[in-house]
């Protein structure tokens, strides 16, 4: 009777706590969006972290991009030959890369790159108690070492997300026409004509927004709710991947259904 | 050092930014699809799979792109409206549209045969000779009725 009545227990105790815990995230959005203006002052701190955030992200993100690009080609020709269809390759990788692949896969990688390297940081930060020293210097950290993260990170994952869907797009023509021998002119014509402006680039591009503010929130909210021991930064920072992960591929399916029907 | 780290991530959102543009000029064609054009109309039986944005081609060159398609409530015929290019303002009005398949797979466009008449279609300008896409259904029982009927 007693085992029952404490496992009941351990059930309401860890519900409890991942609800507390997602309160707290939001309580921590709410003051964070209060900081913002005040970050916005200070455009150095913001170029800072983009160079941190994003364009240190860029060489994975090209890279990747044009190896995603390059595998849509390959196994795309290799279905579409069979119908004798292979002129729509183009369609086939600009709207795998625009809609889809391009804003998850970049989010992923941001998630593993630098949104690990955030919490991380602020999570050391905490633990040395750099955070708290500089509350005691009336400085709000919110408003110094959060926000300007914050805004990098929101800032730098459409532009690369942008970058990735590109190159990719650029990985899948080189496969498809330069080796496979897809007529030029049809790779293109077919995937302008095809891929709209505003249903397919404009909605991957508010996709990106989305999940880079998905993800850099997990990341700083994690941090600054790190266990001040070297465990709790080790815990905080495998916490941000896996459960920016999740969110990001969870809320593209409500995106998606959203968005295209 | 502020300075290199100010350069070094112009350099990155101006990259990101231009990956933008690109993307939307040269993989969705934002350029091109906006033409600067006048409308045709025309009246079909059956336009099959047509969609808007499907092209429209005179001799198989791309002219201009279909606008909107509805069914007329007066006459119950599908109204096709296109969007042709200004730089071909010199159709015949006795030119007739044709609905056609590219490819076996391919998608369905619009094709215009030029007429012989000295007067052009202008802005507005209605084509009155049609021809309606070809639904395979009935090629199909119309050859498999020709049959049972030749069987006889």
């Amino acid at each position: 009777m007693t085992a029952v009545l404490e496992l009941l227990q351990a059930l309401g105790r860890r519900t409890l706590v991942a609800f507390a815990r997602l309160g707290r995230s939001h309580m921590f959005l709410f003051r964070l969006c209060v900081a913002l203006p005040g970050a916005v002052h200070r455009p150095d701190h913001i170029v800072r972290m983009i160079y941190m955030v994003g364009f240190l992200s860029l060489l994975i993100i090209l890279v990747s991009g044009f190896f995603v690009g390059m595998v849509l080609g390959l196994q795309g020709y290799n279905t579409l030959i069979d119908f004798g269809a292979e002129e729509s390759l183009g369609v086939l990788v600009a709207l795998s890369l625009v809609r889809e692949l391009g804003p998850v896969i970049t989010a992923l990688l941001f998630a593993g790159r630098a949104g690990s390297a955030l919490t991380a940081e602020i999570g050391l930060m905490k633990t040395t108690e750099q955070l708290a020293a500089i509350e005691m210097m009336a400085v709000d950290p919110m408003q110094h070492v959060v926000a300007p993260r914050f805004i990098a990170g929101l800032i730098s994952m459409p532009l690369l997300a942008a970058v990735f869907s590109l190159v990719g797009v650029y990985g899948g023509n080189f496969v498809g026409v330069t080796v496979l021998g897809v007529d030029s002119g049809s790779f293109w014509s077919q995937m302008q004509s095809v891929v709209s402006l505003w249903d397919d680039v404009v909605n991957g591009i508010i996709k990106s927004v989305f999940f880079g503010f998905i993800v850099t929130w997990i990341a700083v909210f994690e941090g600054y709710e790190t266990e001040p021991t070297s465990r709790g930064i080790s815990l905080a920072t495998t916490r941000t991947v896996v459960h920016s992960s999740l969110a990001v591929l969870g809320a593209d399916f409500v995106l998606t259904a959203l968005m295209f029907d | 050092m502020h300075t290199y780290l100010e350069i070094v991530v112009g350099v990155f959102v101006a990259l990101g930014l231009g990956a933008l543009i690109l993307l939307s000029l040269q993989v969705s064609g934002f350029g091109s699809e906006g033409i600067d054009g006048y409308q045709l109309s025309a009246r079909f039986s059956n336009v099959g799979q047509l969609k808007p944005r499907a092209p429209v081609r005179m001799a198989g060159v791309k002219v201009g792109l279909v606008r909107d398609v509805t069914v007329d409530a007066a006459t119950l015929e599908a109204l096709v409206t296109m969007e042709i290019d200004h730089r071909f303002s010199q159709i015949p009005i006795d030119s007739s549209a044709g609905i056609y398949t590219s490819g076996l797979l391919g998608e369905q466009y619009v094709a215009l045969q030029p007429g012989g008449e000295d007067s052009y279609l202008q802005d507005g300008s209605k084509l009155e000779f049609t021809s309606s896409a070809v639904v395979l259904e009935e090629v199909i029982s119309k050859f498999l009725f020709s049959r049972a009927a030749g069987d006889d």
